[in-house]
């Protein structure tokens, strides 16, 4: 499975980009570092696929601010 | 329980300082630890005699290496030494990992019935050390034990070796065919060729303690996450013989080695993880680790067998396993080498396959070593978020990694195999070690597959294949199945299928056929053994 870089959120991405942040309300920095890796981590094993997830690494990677 | 009781070994004046001559043998073993131990009994299994030097004169002080594999075991039971192991060792294979006290995970290292060996026993490296030095007395022609001989300095040209070595009576030179480098960690001879240790140091200190108290704890590793009684740091609990109980405390990368190693300061810390139960302290060492190899473990007739070749974090026991796979891997190919039915460029297999497994152990232990010392920030809330979730979710207690075990190398890659009629929907394939199987023998007899292969080329017939017509010189047909052993439970159908297989000294699968004829065995046999036609 390439990684799908194409829209894929429906009618639901701008709720969903909203309770992402609201997940991570009234948390300090290190419990919002916890909570995004935790997320990582199920997405990561959700997708199931080596060559999927190093494909998104690198694909975040290089969108990197400078 | 009484305690070990180190007795040292006589240094005896060599022949070339006594008058009675000089020995003369074509391996030098530089190093009786477990590994130039096991190195000089392999070879005199093939007939091929050692000098084994050391600067020492007695067993390991302190229990180290304590973990032995499988594979190990089943290495030690083809030297002999393997069946005396289990007996004395506390056999374990199931581990737990704790967040804080709770319980987070547990992992079954052997969950299937049908092996002679277990995944692991636990026995200190100085009854493995003493076992081998007794072993190497039944071959007083072929193993010539030296202690308090000192190599200073090691040269070699095109026709030989030569190492000065220095004793209580003096100096004087040995001269062979090829040495083996078995020195250990701070191996002298890696230093005097100059070669880079290249890998990577971890700054954490690590507190080890070796007590002996009499508890009822299981044969279990138990593996520990900022416990209660070790707050912010891990720790380690392993069950030795003799009531010895191995104790690893994770200090930080700030602690004093000397401080923590005073016995005022061990002792409160060992009283909290047992629990008011009497202990005595039986050896205490404070250590950091690096996780790094050599380029090449073959320089010519110089050859770099276990720690001096490549170290590892000591959190998945593949340290002293890999060290035995190096022994393994190199003796049979060394032996036909010097006896001259194989080409010298055989040792270049040696180096392209235990650099590779080199390699996994070096991978596997950095793993293992990141994910216990996290550094602040992204990594340790990446470690965090997986010890939290492990608890009620199942996916993430397989991220968790408080070490990965030694596990058997696969050569799947190597440049010595064959052919794979891959038909056989079974866990065996070329590259791996064969997966030992129960047996009956024609008188009904129980034994077991590992113990008819090994120390020579075999051909394993299973099931319902057909034997070919005929083998070539230096193969033995072992038959399971139609008239051969019996298949007691059904494992080697099970595990091998109906399949003719094509196994090396060292029990790997060099080549696998449904059904082969004379000449492919052969052709396998000439590619996996460097064979030198007449």
């Amino acid at each position: 499975m390439a990684l799908n870089t194409e829209f894929n959120l429906g009618t639901e991405s701008d709720a969903l980009f909203n309770e992402l942040l609201q997940a991570h309300e009234g948390l300090s920095r290190e419990q919002s570092e916890q909570l995004n890796a935790g997320l990582i981590l199920i997405l990561m094993n959700h997708i199931g696929e080596a060559g999927t997830i190093r494909e998104a690494v690198v694909c975040a990677r290089a969108a990197l601010d400078a | 329980m009484a305690r070990y009781q180190f007795e040292p070994f006589d240094y005896v004046t060599p022949p070339e300082l006594s008058g009675a001559g000089s020995a003369s043998a074509p391996i030098i073993i530089v190093g009786a630890g477990p590994i130039g131990l096991a190195a000089a009994i392999d070879l005199a299994t093939h007939g091929v005699a050692s000098i084994v030097v050391d600067d020492n004169n007695v067993v390991s002080v302190g229990s180290r290496a304590i973990c032995w594999a499988k594979r190990s075991l089943e290495i030690f039971d083809r030297l002999g030494v393997g069946e005396r192991m289990l007996e004395k060792g506390v056999t374990w294979k199931l581990g737990r990992v704790y967040r804080g006290d709770r319980e987070v995970y547990n992992f079954d290292l052997l969950p299937e019935d049908g092996h002679k060996f277990p995944a692991f026993i636990n026995l200190q490296q100085y009854y493995v050390e003493q076992f081998l030095v007794e072993r190497c007395a039944d071959f007083p022609d072929l193993i010539d034990l030296r202690f308090r001989n000192r190599v200073l300095s090691v040269g070699q040209d095109e026709t030989g070796v030569a190492a000065e070595i220095e004793t209580p009576d003096g100096a004087y030179m040995l001269r062979g065919e090829y040495l083996l480098a078995c020195d250990g960690a701070n191996s002298r001879i890696r230093r005097q060729f100059g070669l880079d240790f290249e890998g990577r140091h971890f700054e954490e200190r690590f507190l080890i303690a070796d007590v002996e108290m009499d508890a009822d704890f299981p044969s279990e590793r138990w593996f520990w996450f900022t416990p209660t009684f070790h707050p912010g740091q891990s720790a380690l609990l392993h069950k030795q013989p003799d009531n010895i109980y191995r104790i690893d405390l994770q200090l930080g990368p700030d602690a004093d080695p000397e401080e923590e190693k005073k016995p005022e300061n061990v002792i409160p810390r060992i009283e909290k993880i047992v629990g008011g139960r009497p202990f005595k302290l039986d050896w205490v060492s404070v250590y950091s680790f690096n996780c790094r190899r050599i380029d090449r473990f073959v320089h010519e007739r110089v050859i770099f067998v276990g720690d001096s070749a490549h170290v590892v974090s000591p959190f998945g026991a593949r340290g002293g396993n890999g060290g035995m796979h190096d022994v393994d891997n190199l003796c049979w190919k060394l032996a036909r080498i010097v006896t001259g039915s194989a080409a010298p460029d055989l040792l270049e297999s040696y180096n392209h396959e235990r650099v590779h497994g080199a390699d996994e152990n070096i991978r596997n232990s950095s793993w293992t070593s990141r994910f216990m010392s996290p550094e602040p920030g992204i990594e340790t809330a990446f470690r965090n978020a997986a010890l939290s979730l492990a608890v009620d979710t199942p996916f993430a207690r397989r991220v968790v990694n408080a070490g990965r075990l030694s596990v058997p190398c696969q050569l799947t890659d190597s440049p010595l195999n064959g052919r794979d009629d891959d038909v056989f929907d079974v866990p065996q394939k070329v590259g791996m070690v064969a997966l030992d199987a129960p047996l009956s023998d024609r008188d009904d007899n129980a034994t077991w597959l590992m113990s008819q292969l090994g120390g020579r080329f075999v051909c394993l017939v299973t099931g319902e294949a057909k034997a070919p017509a005929e083998l070539p010189d230096g193969v033995e047909l072992v038959r399971i199945g139609r008239g051969g052993f019996g298949d007691a439970e059904g494992r080697v159908q099970e595990r091998y299928g109906d399949a003719v297989y094509l196994i090396r000294p060292d029990q790997h699968v060099a080549a696998r056929w449904v059904a082969p004829g004379a000449a492919d065995i052969r052709a396998a046999l000439t590619r996996c053994a460097a064979t030198i036609t007449a």
